[in-house]
């Protein structure tokens, strides 16, 4: 049995998933985090089924790339039970997606989630009447804590043995007339069986206006295009507005006549968080507080790093002297087992102690519900590079990971948005690199001159935007944003998603970091090092760099770490400032930052913008990085 | 008095009256609860042309200044 949560943006689909099959999708508080389905296998009370986590929508009618899937997978993927999620504090809005998924004519139970929300806001729902008025069963929950999520399931698996489907409700009379004529038409041409969905959804969609449907029925008959336009043309007629308002408005007044038949409204209870915005949002107050909060975060993550990051160290490295010791240390043998030590301790001793307190940092803005306040505050600034306030979102995510952060990128609506805030996220320092800012530049130079890292980056973030929107000029189409509630974070949940997120480094770049270290080990002892690093040596004496860098370069190809940790063992010390000056330090990790992507950046890169715009991208980063490194060279 | 949501002074409570633009803005407005004849109450507005925020049924959407222009709304006080 296959059962889909769909649902309106950050209503808690991804938290109902996460509940029954473990965390494995992000949650965070604002719309648009999953952009892509996911599916698990899931045992629940000896029924076993395949429960599919979708991107949220706000209609079937859908405007970004995430919204698209949703649609599509509902409209072409076998779905035995659909559960609709209503955010129940904005219960009318949800009702809007819910009426259209009922046309859709599947069997269908409704979760009302966030009752907390919505009992603090002061709205108390008749659950029977809705159920009674939908004719589908409503099961209320609240997903963070688990409330309602049994009986949810229980219900979807009656409802998946005995499937009933709910009510579809009828418009006014002027525009079911024109609805029933055309989807009279769609009959005898057969293309609601073509697209595997109701004919009176399709009438509805093409009357809306809806591009998708259009497109593909123009490819075939244009003849049938022009009948739907003559509708479209009679339903203005008769309203005086375009067709797309007049269902829209439809749907509209049917959800708020649902809404004011089972709603009873409350005080809502007074709370701090309703006055948050009035400093949060505030056009003076909102850029000192975000600069605070800022400034917070970083010392946070460079305070723990700062202090769990050199006992540690010293830790693994009382074993090179012992190892030094018990082995020859011209064999084979003394080379494995150093390199082995060295790739432990950086992954150890150098990323963790940094990679933590991020993660958890990060975690909690996501999970309050502040990142969108972000994006407010940024959409004057990001519109002089050409994109949209919603854009800063994929790029403080590339402060976690690039990876999901080009993924995010769907959430914009234009492909060029989406192009150009994809080459920017690339050259955000991502928690690999942040681990080079902090071990290196923070460690060795103080946080001033790591915080001085972070600036310029921003700035040339900003620059790198200009140009690009020099290069393709167009307008970016304007946010439209959903700015949520703030939510008190759950630890559970901020546990879950750091060990989410870390399990990805420990799994792929632990493994990694010590076959790299081993590898140079051996590089080093059939002498090969030198002759890669005489490849490398036009960039590294341009950039002013000991020669024995060079080969850390390439291996920063395949994780950012990976360059930082080999460091210490192409120059076999412990402390680089031994045998690097502070300008050096600083050129190498400006270098380092922005120079091509890592492996898995580029391969997401190839997917979501195509090969051509792949290779352009590493170009581009990698001409900048040049010319910052080489500038940092001779003024810092 | 009729005017684009862009130039309300914070604090307003206004009534849309018509939403120009395209197809693309007037469907995802739409979606956001925002429809012709929605009271709704201007919240903030960002400095330098910053965006705007609203509250609509309950709910805050922000808009960006191009969006917010093409919205005519009725100042109620
Ligand atoms: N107060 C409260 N918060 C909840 C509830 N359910 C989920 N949340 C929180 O709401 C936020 C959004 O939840 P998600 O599960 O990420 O939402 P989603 O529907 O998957 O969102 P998209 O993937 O963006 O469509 C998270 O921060 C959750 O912790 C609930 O019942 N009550
Ligand atoms: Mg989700």
């Amino acid at each position: 049995m296959r059962i889909a949560l769909v649902g309106q943006p950050n209503c808690g689909k991804s938290t109902i998933f996460n509940y029954v099959a473990g965390y494995k999708a992000i949650t965070s508080n604002f719309p648009g985090k999953t952009v892509t389905y996911s599916l698990s296998k899931v045992n629940f009370q000896g029924i076993t089924s395949e429960i599919v986590d979708l991107p949220g929508t706000y209609s079937l009618t859908s405007f970004d790339l995430a919204e698209l899937e949703t649609r599509r997978y509902l409209l072409r993927e076998k779905i035995d039970v659909v559960i609709n999620v209503i955010d129940a504090s904005l219960l009318s809005r949800g009702l809007e997606l819910t009426l259209q998924i009922l046309e859709l004519n599947l069997p269908t139970v409704i979760c009302l989630n966030m009752i907390d929300e919505a009992e603090a806001k002061g709205i108390i729902i008749d659950v029977d009447r809705l159920s009674q008025l939908l004719k589908v069963p409503v099961v209320t929950a609240v997903a963070h804590k688990g409330r309602g999520i049994n009986q949810l399931f229980e219900t979807a698996f009656q409802m998946g043995q005995n499937p009933i489907r709910g009510k579809i409700f009828t418009f006014s009379k002027d525009v079911e007339l024109v609805i029933e004529e055309l989807r009279k038409h769609l009959e005898e041409k057969k293309y609601a069986q073509k697209f595997q969905v109701t004919e009176r959804f399709l009438a509805t969609k093409l009357l809306e206006n809806d591009q998708h449907f259009i497109d593909e029925i123009k490819k075939i008959d244009t003849k049938f295009i022009k009948k739907v336009k003559d509708y479209q043309q009679q339903l203005e007629e008769y309203r005086a507005r375009t067709s797309d308002v007049v269902i829209s408005s439809e749907r509209h007044h049917l959800a708020m006549d649902i809404y004011e038949s089972v709603v009873t409204l409350a005080k809502p209870r007074v709370e701090i968080r309703n006055y948050l915005d009035n400093i949060f949002m505030h056009p003076v107050l909102g850029y000192i507080s975000l600069a605070i909060v800022l400034y917070l975060f970083f010392h946070f993550v460079f305070y723990i790093g700062e202090l769990v990051e050199e006992p540690l160290l010293a830790f693994f490295y009382q074993f090179l002297p012992y190892l030094e010791e018990k082995l020859n240390n011209n064999s084979l043998i003394f080379y494995i087992a150093s390199g082995m030590v060295q790739g432990l301790a950086g992954g150890i001793a150098i990323v963790l102690p940094y990679l933590v307190p991020f993660l958890l940092g990060l975690a909690f803005l996501e999970d309050t519900g502040y990142l969108p306040r972000i994006a407010f505050l940024m959409d004057t600034f990001l519109h002089r590079i050409g994109l949209h306030g919603k854009a800063i979102i994929p790029l403080i995510l590339g402060y976690g990971c690039t990876v999901p952060a080009v993924m995010a990128t769907r959430i914009l609506e234009s492909e060029r948005d989406r192009f150009i805030s994809s080459i920017l996220t690339t050259m955000i320092p991502c928690a690999a690199r942040i681990t080079i800012i902090f071990g290196l530049v923070a460690f060795y130079l103080g946080p001033e001159a790591a915080l001085l890292v972070y600036v310029l980056n921003i700035i040339v973030v900003a620059f790198s935007g200009k140009i690009l929107s020099r290069l393709l000029p167009e307008v970016t189409p304007g946010m439209i944003m959903e700015i949520p509630a703030y939510h008190i974070p759950s630890l559970k949940v901020l546990l879950a998603k750091v060990w989410l997120r870390m399990k990805e480094f420990i799994m792929v770049a632990w493994p990694l970091l010590i076959a790299g270290s081993i590898f140079l080990s051996l590089l080093k002892y059939w002498h090969l090092e030198t002759f890669i690093n005489k490849l490398i040596s036009p960039i590294t004496l341009l950039l002013g760099l000991p020669i024995a860098v060079g080969v850390t370069l390439i291996f920063g190809i395949l994780r950012k770490e990976l360059s930082m940790i080999m460091l210490v063992q192409a120059l076999e010390v412990t402390d680089i400032s031994t045998v690097m000056s502070a300008t050096q330090i600083m050129t190498f990790t400006i270098f380092v930052l922005f120079y091509v992507p890592c492996v898995a950046t580029i391969a997401v890169l190839i997917k979501e913008i195509g090969a051509k715009k792949t290779v352009f991208t590493i170009l581009f980063t990698f001409f900048i990085a040049i010319c910052l490194a080489t500038a940092t060279r001779l003024v810092y | 008095m009729v005017a684009n949501l862009a130039d309300v002074t914070p604090g307003s409570k206004v009534r849309v009256v018509e939403i120009r633009g395209g197809l693309g803005i007037r469907q995802r407005l739409s979606c956001l609860g925002i429809h012709p004849g929605d009271l709704m109450i201007v919240q903030a507005s960002g400095i330098m042309r910053g965006p705007v925020l609203v509250s609509i049924h309950d709910n805050k959407v922000a808009l960006g200044r191009g969006v917010a222009s093409k919205i005519l709304v009725e100042v109620i006080n």
